[in-house]
């Protein structure tokens, strides 16, 4: 019985976490659709048979992306504090999260309601329209579906419901948020950069 | 098999047994499972009933071009049948099944208790059954509260601008946008699953070089997943988003582009190919070899050739778009990407020939299903090639040559290794085995209706006669083919009908499998059969590819070969 199947298990069988691999094919999925968008909205720019341009209308909406991209700093550092165990300090930093992502999301709502009712651009108005609205409302929905999960950890924080043992949730739904902001400067490039 | 000795009871065992439970027990119990086991049926299940369906629309198809200017049904309901037909098998039926098989076996065969997020599983499959649920709820309410119900109608790759409002009026497609929308959404959580089950919940010694290479074939099918079914959910949006709020995407009219949806429908379309034969791949690599009594013959070419098959399908899914005029120069590209995966493909058979090459091969009915896997799936290769070549394409693309080409793949290949595959893994799921008797008049019986529709199927097309018609003049000459090809239908129910018939029979009174019927040697055969609800009592550890090979084989165990 030199060498049969049941032996002894090996001690340095690791493999990576379940979340960790799990979040990271989503992020491969959820590309794959915002890639879509993003060449539809390239596709179609400057193919617009009516007005308005984006040039038109399109203001760069610096307040808002710096809140969304500090809010990817403020995650990492909940993560961080929730693995050394300082639960208030993590409470703190998700509720910046949860405040600077709401920020964005308010900058983009105002960025909207100017578009609709003083621009009278709408989703139906011209291709522009069309897909302007398609690709940041798709990027909103991920914003909001990311501050719903962020302010539920919140609250299980404030409850004292985390702990250490839960660093590593946090640091995929983390992960999420990260790509929520990358996607962002992908959005912000194409849309307000190169596409004005 | 003379040295190698079956094992005659499971390895290890710890259930106790049990009182009978309520048929409401029962019910309860299903749905609220989230074991991998259990969902797998369930996903084999629902597959089997919309194959039953898909293949009466199928049936009312040949029924009405068995003859010239045949009236049977009207052009509308045709239109219909072609629609349902391809969408269901596509979305409800083969990637299912697949889905299925993939999760009750890829757990036992890593020697994990279960995938590794059970209740996405389950969520995965209800969602993916309230999408196939909402496709035929279209014969009810596609056309909203007024009048009958209609079910779409825009065919299964539903060409813009004819799912516009104006074009599509009432709801019926808006049925097949959701339909594919929410089966996508549970096919990417399924594929995230077992990507990170097979990552992630491998027992000690499932190194990558270890694993069956059925779980190589869908990891890689799961990747593409993430890829392919991406666009299409986004495609499905900016339909949903141009029929419901007056979106442009693919409005001419306002400058939008109908060839994007193409682009985009097909960037999903190709590669939703190889999702749909690469886990049939993996089932015959299972299956030759056991059926053989020798290792798979060249396992490290035939993992780089399904990764090598996986990234040359993201590159190919213009060739279905020759005729829409793209150029020389992405004609080229898309040929030479086309023609490029023979390379790869041929590799696999070659290698499966390898494995049968010198083997004292077992003709059980699993066996003959892949044998006859192999021809068929060379000729439906060597079709796809001659249609890769764009100015043949230009002739051909639209006719009925192309139906014959991709249903060579779909039921010739894919068809042919998923009924293998159920006479391989029937006993481990249910505990017994399929008649062979009756396995063997399936298998006669549908080969024979297989040919007869399929092989005559290319000859109209070649002689000019385009898919998606309801009728055609006497004069045409396509009369007698499409005669031969609607009486090959005959035979494939016959079969399908000896199939189900052993299905529920063997379910009842067939033999007893006990956990090993096959002498193989995966982890899924050294587990109870069915096997209990944890799989394993104490997780295994492997030493390499085949782990009962060297459990019954102690003096000469593969772990002295490998690398």
């Amino acid at each position: 019985m030199s060498t049969t199947t049941i032996t002894p298990r090996e001690p340095s069988w690791i493999l990576p976490s379940r979340g960790l691999v799990g979040v990271l094919c989503l992020i491969v999925a959820e590309s794959a659709v915002f890639i879509i968008f993003v060449v539809a909205y390239i596709f179609y720019l400057g193919k617009s048979l009516s007005g308005p341009s984006p040039r038109d209308v399109l203001d760069i909406p610096i307040v808002s992306t710096g809140c969304l991209l500090s809010s990817s700093f403020t995650v990492y550092l909940a993560v961080a504090a929730l693995r050394g165990n300082k639960v208030r300090l993590c409470s703190l930093w998700l509720a910046a999260t949860v405040l600077l992502g709401g920020i964005f999301l308010g900058g983009t709502a105002l960025e909207w309601r100017q578009l609709i009712y003083k621009d009278g651009l709408t989703i139906r108005t011209n291709l522009f329209g069309t897909t302007f609205y398609s690709l940041v409302g798709l990027h909103a929905t991920h914003v909001v579906v990311g501050l719903v999960m962020l302010s539920l950890a919140l609250v299980f924080a404030l409850r004292g419901r985390v702990s250490e043992a839960n660093a590593e949730r946090l640091d995929v739904l983390s992960l999420y948020w990260h790509f929520v902001d990358a996607v962002w400067v992908v959005v912000f490039t194409v849309v307000y950069v190169l596409g004005r | 098999m003379a040295d190698s000795i079956p094992l005659t009871g499971p390895i290890e065992l710890t259930s106790a047994p049990k009182a009978r439970p309520l048929t409401l027990e029962v019910l309860h119990d299903w749905v609220t499972t989230v074991d991998h086991k259990k969902i797998g049926l369930m996903y084999i299940g629902y597959a089997l009933v919309f194959l039953v369906i898909a293949g009466l629309e199928a049936i009312v198809m040949r029924l009405q071009l068995a003859v010239p200017e045949n009236s049977l049904v009207s052009p509308q309901v045709f239109n219909r049948m072609f629609t349902m037909h391809g969408t269901t098998m596509v979305f409800f039926v083969g990637m299912p099944i697949l889905f299925g098989f993939g999760n009750y076996v890829i757990p036992l065969m890593l020697g994990a208790r279960d995938m590794a997020f059970p209740r996405l599983n389950a969520f995965s499959f209800w969602i993916s059954a309230f999408g196939g649920l909402l496709l035929y709820f279209s014969f009810l309410g596609g056309d909203g509260l007024y009048g009958a119900g209609t079910a779409p109608d825009v065919g299964w790759f539903a060409y813009a601008p004819l799912t516009s409002r104006v074009f599509s009026p009432g709801h019926s497609t808006d049925y097949w946008t959701l339909g594919i929308f929410l089966s996508g959404i549970g096919s990417i959580g399924t594929a995230l699953n077992i990507v990170t089950t097979i990552i992630s919940m491998r027992c000690p010694g499932m190194k990558l070089s270890r694993m069956p290479l059925l779980v190589w074939l869908y990891f890689v099918t799961c990747c593409m997943v993430f890829i392919a079914v991406g666009p299409l959910t986004a495609a499905q949006i900016m339909l949903s988003i141009d029929r419901y709020l007056g979106g442009h995407f693919f409005d001419t009219q306002a400058g939008g582009s109908a060839v994007l949806w193409m682009h985009f429908f097909w960037i999903f379309g190709h590669p939703e190919v190889y999702i749909l034969v690469l886990p049939a791949f993996g089932f015959a690599n299972e299956i030759i070899p056991v059926f053989s009594r020798k290792a798979i013959f060249g396992y490290p070419a035939m993992v780089a050739a399904t990764v090598a098959i996986g990234f040359i399908s993201l590159s190919v899914w213009a060739h279905h778009m020759f005729t829409v005029g793209l150029g020389p120069g992405a004609n080229s590209f898309f040929t030479l990407a086309t023609m490029i995966i023979a390379v790869p493909t041929g590799i696999k058979i070659f290698n499966w020939i390898g494995t049968l090459w010198g083997g004292n091969i077992h003709f059980t009915v699993a066996m003959m299903f892949c044998v006859a896997f192999l021809f068929q799936f060379l000729i439906a290769g060597l079709t796809g090639i001659m249609l890769s070549a764009s100015p043949f394409d230009w002739q051909l693309s639209g006719s009925y040559f192309v139906v014959a080409h991709f249903h060579y793949v779909l039921v010739g290949a894919i068809l042919f290794t998923i009924f293998a595959a159920f006479y391989y893994w029937f006993p481990k799921m249910s505990g017994r085995l399929l008649s062979e008797t009756l396995g063997k008049w399936h298998f006669w019986l549908f080969l024979i209706g297989f040919h007869l529709t399929f092989d005559f199927m290319h000859v109209p097309g070649v002689l000019g006669m385009p898919r998606r018609i309801y009728t055609y003049e006497l004069d045409r000459g396509w009369g007698m083919w499409n005669l031969i090809v609607s009486s090959g239908v005959i035979f494939q129910v016959l079969g399908i009908g000896c199939f189900v018939f052993n299905l529920l029979r063997s379910y009842f009174k067939g033999a007893i499998a006990g956990p090993d019927p096959w002498d193989a040697w995966t982890l899924e055969w050294s587990t109870d059969s069915p096997p209990p609800v944890y799989n394993f009592a104490s997780i295994p550890t492997v030493q390499s590819r085949r782990p009962l090979w060297d459990l019954k084989h102690p003096e000469d165990p593969d772990s002295n070969y490998e690398m």
